[in-house]
């Protein structure tokens, strides 16, 4: 400071200032970010803490008529989300049974042909596939599968959609981990006699785990929550479904269905707080797998 | 010799069939949208008039797109400030530390939660106070969606951004520190022209995001099939219309709610494009 007020220099006092003001600006811009992020999980965890007992886990969703009566004896409304729990794993298990292989052996096909016309056209549709709205998925689940196979809304219509959704992130984080691994790692087992595919299986995919495993966790916390192409496909069911032909319920279908009905609006709150836990628990999983195995050579 | 062949066709199937996954998507809605096509040509993009009036059926798209652009363009606009901040905090500021990864946790947080849980917060916490402002008698609208989606589309922006300015040469930062520039001025005049086709791409990805968006504009718009008047106006949008009316659809207002997606299709898929051709520029 005291060089600059021996010089005293006009300009230049008027240059720091402006970087000062620029940097709080800038720092207080980023952090107001946090603001509705706190926002948010206040508000869940404010309305939805009391709801979140045993039976509303194992307990299925009150109809409306339950729900009122226990609205005008002032007591709590009754039942849970277990139909739409259940539903969730079904419909987003299914959906990681159908994405994981293919897009393991996408990934593996684009990172070991990687100056190839045909991988060039894959990567490029990849690219494409990532940013289709997830309604457009819905649509065309419907399309494929609740009209020709199931003859009507099914879970199995609803992991279809969701499959196509996580295909792009683990052909993606399968690729880029795969081509990390030095070469020399490969050679070795291809100069060992090796063979082509027990080096793919045994050597390259063991070393590359925890980014591809990281990448399929996020792809599934991705799809976890997601509605709008479940309300094309699933469609919603008050039991618990395990027919995957049957229309099934999901959390974030249970959230929509509460919201749209002013008797058991209350329980929104319940359900949204279990399905964000959910998927955070998924996020903290892909970052710690990705923090302790990190492919070191 | 021969597994080994048969390995690599195996791979190459995976490849395959996504490749047709992708071209089913497309020719699907294609054929799909074929009716509505024929009966109101090229007047489907043009038209304004959404009616399902037996009889008098009309179907327009234009309402829903003008929404659709007006939502995400302001929300593009609302999320610009907190997003490049963010992105020169992480990608310039502070690389390391604890207080990035606060603030990176922080976005990815923004990122897990669920579109239908920001439309509650939306509906419970923004819309009362817009009414409060005396912006929109119910608090619905334009305004309340894009804000909603300015935030939801932070993370996408920002991560991005951060990323290619973290990737500046550090020479050329030095060079203009070394003739004295303050660290604003680097920002002004070597971060941001450097980086800046990595942040538009960035923008670009969001931009999509923002238009695919379902569930939170579905709850906080209003639903209405004119075309909005103003920024604080009811309206929809191509991805919430088809959420709320597919269900009951049949016939042409059936194969027109496909076209909506065959539209919403193409625009995502060469926003997406260009966004990811920068960023590969970017990197290569």
């Amino acid at each position: 400071m005291n060089t600059i007020n021996s010089i005293s220099n006009q300009k230049l006092r008027w240059r720091v200032f402006n970087d000062k003001l620029f940097s709080i600006v800038m720092m207080t811009l980023a952090f107001i970010s946090a603001v509705p992020l706190i926002s948010i999980l206040y508000q869940l965890i404010k309305k939805g803490y009391k709801q979140v007992r045993l039976s509303f886990f194992i307990e299925v969703a009150p109809d409306t008529m339950e729900a009122m009566m226990a609205k005008v004896n002032h007591e709590i409304i009754p039942g849970g989300i277990a139909n739409g729990i259940v539903g969730t794993l079904i419909i987003v298990g299914m959906a990681s049974l159908i994405a994981i292989p293919l897009g393991l052996t996408t990934g593996i096909y684009l990172s070991e042909s990687s100056k190839n016309k045909m991988a060039n056209i894959v990567r490029f549709v990849v690219d494409m596939l990532q940013g289709v709205p997830s309604i457009v998925l819905g649509v065309i689940a419907y399309i494929w599968v609740v009209k020709p196979i199931t003859s009507g809304f099914s879970a199995l219509a609803g992991s279809v959609a969701l499959s196509i959704m996580m295909l792009p992130s683990i052909i993606r984080s399968t690729e880029e981990t795969l081509k990390m691994i030095p070469p020399t790692l490969k050679e070795a087992a291809l100069s060992l006699g090796v063979p082509y595919y027990k080096t793919v299986l045994k050597v390259l995919l063991p070393t590359g785990m925890s980014g591809i495993s990281t990448g399929i966790i996020l792809g599934i916390s991705r799809i976890a929550g997601e509605t709008a192409p479940l309300m094309l496909t699933a469609l919603g069911s008050s039991a618990i479904n395990l027919d995957i032909t049957q229309p099934s319920s999901a959390i974030p279908l249970l959230v929509w269905e509460f919201y749209n009905d002013p008797n058991l609006v209350n329980l929104i709150w319940g359900a949204s707080l279990i399905l964000l836990l959910i998927i955070f628990l998924l996020n903290i999983v892909a970052k710690a797998i990705s923090k302790k195995w990190k492919v070191q050579y | 010799m021969k597994s080994e062949k048969l390995f690599q066709y195996f791979l190459k199937l995976g490849g395959i069939i996504v490749l047709m996954v992708a071209i089913g998507i497309l020719v699907t809605l294609i054929i799909g949208s074929i009716p509505t096509f024929k009966e109101f040509g090229f007047g489907f993009i043009f038209s304004s008039n959404w009616n399902p009036t037996e009889g008098r059926e009309s179907y327009g798209a234009l309402p829903f797109i003008i929404g659709t652009i007006v939502t995400s363009i302001l929300a593009l606009v609302l999320t610009f400030p907190f997003a490049l901040s963010i992105a020169l905090f992480l990608g310039e500021y502070f690389k390391k530390g604890r207080i990035s990864s606060l603030l990176k946790t922080m976005i990815d947080l923004l990122a897990g939660i669920p579109s239908v849980v920001y439309g509650l917060w939306g509906f419970y916490t923004i819309r009362p106070i817009i009414v409060e402002l005396g912006l929109n008698a119910q608090g619905f609208g334009i305004f309340t969606s894009a804000f909603v989606l300015a935030i939801m589309i932070i993370p996408y922006a920002s991560s991005i951004s951060a990323e290619v300015i973290n990737m500046v040469p550090s020479q050329l930062k030095e060079a203009a520190y070394s003739l004295g520039a303050t660290r604003f001025e680097v920002v002004k005049h070597v971060i941001i022209p450097n980086a800046g086709s990595g942040i538009f791409a960035g923008f670009i990805l969001a931009f999509g995001r923002a238009i695919g968006e379902t569930m939170a504009v579905t709850m906080l718009i209003g639903n209405s099939n004119n075309i909005p008047t103003n920024l604080f106006d009811i309206g929809n949008t191509m991805a919430s219309l088809i959420a709320n009316q597919f269900g009951e659809a049949e016939g042409l207002k059936y194969t027109s709610l496909v076209a909506m997606g065959l539209l919403l299709f193409v625009i995502t898929g060469i926003l997406n494009l260009i966004g990811k051709m920068v960023m590969r520029k970017f990197t290569a």
